[in-house]
């Protein structure tokens, strides 16, 4: 990786604090109306310890919640990529499970499993990530042109080997897209339940705590932690995108 | 090349079984072709052209009849065939040098593992893609993809090779290109062909025997021996013996789409 491509974004970053310092400034608005990021820094160097241990487990359950989904999604969707009776009977099932805004699951969730905060939060992670994947690997699976599989049944290839050896790897770039967009919701999934969970943990506890004390550099200083954390799960997807799909890209 | 036919093909019947009912395919379809014979089928789009190489690779059985490769019934696949189709479906994240060797990973070989390396760049080298063994297939023009495609169906050295309308999607300069290559790589490695196609030029520049099929559901409808005429060049299709049996082949093409009454198929 080049330089550039490190220096640029990080310019654009500067450009964009200090373009919201200088709104507030300019505003003149007080802190509870809009923190400005020089009011950031005191937040975080306070809380260092909290937003470490409240930002680990915000990050290991959205992961768990990602990998449930990862499992069950490629699971579901192998299942209906294969069968045109199950994906006809399964398909309207889930498209009315995925409209279900997760907002009004999670407190059900919560009442449901009081107190187990690691399961409910991993639970919702789970939840609201795994249908693009299981969508995305059925697509891939079933439009599978059949001179594909023909290519290899000709032989006498069986179709765990079909599977291994063409299936499997054609889905890949699908696959990783639709991981791109599952891997922003379980991090929203995660954060949702934090905050709605009464005495829960991860960074959406420490929201809701600042919020509790009107401490709003600490809401913004969250929020920020937040942005920092997807970023750095997103481009993990894109890393690993790169090395077992990075084939599909066109453009290298 | 003996009278023996390797590929026997005697009253084949075969009804799909469709959303919107049963559908007849094949009715009455009789092929031979000899070892070493390079057999032609064309015919009326739809007509099921594609259905009977299905049968010969042993991917399906018919209703009824028998098909029958070196005197044995095929009950399934096996892997002595060679396919190649009009869409080339190279593995996108293999090099093309590994693409040629994907059907030594499945059918078993006595070849190790750098003789089988070395048979596949002869493969490439003979149909001309030399120096594109570690490229990707997206980097291939259509017609390079095909001739690796052929060098595919082609590294396990199966007796039988089925081509598919390979050349349906190139455009004429190309396809002539490959024509030569096809007769070029018959030379070097010798089998036993079925092509179907919708090109007559292609049909009696490249096989020795045209198999016309009337259309669906499919019988054959009128056999066309194409005379031996030795090492063919590109000019033979301008001689007026081929003219001959172009224009044979069209009227019997008109027959099989209904176009032309069949009464005159006896002139
Ligand atoms: N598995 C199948 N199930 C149902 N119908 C099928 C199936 N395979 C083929 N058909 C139908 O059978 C008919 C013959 O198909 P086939 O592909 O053999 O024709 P073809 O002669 O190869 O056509 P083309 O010239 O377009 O390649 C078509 O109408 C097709 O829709
Ligand atoms: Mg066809």
């Amino acid at each position: 990786m080049s330089a550039r491509k490190i220096l640029v974004p990080l310019a654009a970053m500067v450009v964009f604090l200090a373009l919201w310092e200088l709104l507030v400034w300019v505003m003149g608005w007080p802190n509870y109306k809009m923190a400005s990021p020089s009011d950031l820094i005191p937040a975080f160097q306070r809380y260092w310890g909290l937003f470490l241990e409240m930002g680990w487990q915000t990050l290991w359950r959205t992961v768990v919640g990602l990998l449930l989904a990862v499992v069950f999604g490629v699971a579901l969707g192998m299942i209906m990529g294969f069968s045109r009776t199950m994906r006809d009977a399964l398909y309207p099932l889930l498209v009315g499970f995925n409209a279900v805004p997760k907002a009004t699951v999670v407190p059900i969730v919560a009442l449901m499993f009081v107190g187990w905060h690691d399961f409910n939060t991993v639970l919702i992670a789970f939840m609201i990530s795994f249908f693009p994947i299981a969508v995305s690997v059925s697509i891939g699976l079933s439009t599978l042109e059949p001179e594909y599989r023909d290519i290899l049944r000709s032989l006498g290839a069986s179709q765990a080997t079909i599977f291994w050896k063409i299936a499997l790897p054609k889905t890949l770039p699908e696959f990783f897209g639709a991981l791109k967009v599952s891997v922003t919701l379980a991090f929203i999934g995660t954060n949702l339940m934090e905050i709605v969970s009464p005495h829960g943990r991860g960074l959406g506890a420490l929201f809701d705590s600042g919020k509790t004390n009107s401490d709003y550099p600490l809401m913004f200083a969250v929020l920020i932690a937040l942005a920092f954390l997807g970023i750095v799960l997103y481009y993990i997807v894109v890393a690993l995108e790169r090395i077992f799909a990075g084939w599909a890209d066109r453009t290298v | 090349m003996t009278d023996d036919p390797l590929i026997d093909i005697r009253g084949v019947r075969h009804t799909f079984r469709t959303a919107s009912g049963p559908l007849k395919v094949l009715d009455g379809l009789d092929l031979s072709v000899p070892e070493g014979g390079f057999v032609a089928v064309v015919g009326p789009s739809g007509c099921g052209k594609s259905t009977l190489t299905r049968l010969v690779a042993g991917l399906m059985i018919p209703d009824e009849g028998t098909v029958r490769v070196h005197g044995a019934p095929v009950t399934g696949p096996r892997s002595n065939v060679g396919m190649a189709f009009q869409n080339p479906v190279l593995l996108e994240w293999r090099s093309i040098l590994d693409n040629v060797l994907l059907p030594l990973e499945i059918v078993p070989t006595k070849l190790s593992k750098p003789e089988r390396e070395a048979r596949a760049r002869r493969l490439l080298a003979l149909v001309g893609l030399e120096g594109f063994e570690n490229k990707r297939p997206s980097e291939l023009s259509g017609g390079m993809k095909q001739r690796a495609s052929l060098c595919r169906a082609l590294i396990h050295q199966p007796e039988v090779l089925i081509l598919d309308e390979p050349f349906g999607a190139l455009d004429a300069f190309t396809r002539e290109d490959l024509w030569q290559t096809m007769h070029r790589v018959k030379e070097e490695e010798p089998f036993t062909g079925v092509l179907i196609t919708h090109d007559l030029r292609e049909s009696i520049f490249l096989a020795d025997r045209v198999v016309v099929l009337s259309g669906r559901p499919a019988r054959t409808q009128f056999t066309l021996e194409v005379p031996d005429t030795g090492r063919r060049t590109l000019d033979h299709l301008y001689t007026p013996e081929a003219a001959e049996m172009l224009n044979t082949l069209r009227h019997q093409i008109e027959i099989a789409q209904g176009r032309a009454p069949a009464a005159q198929a006896a002139e």
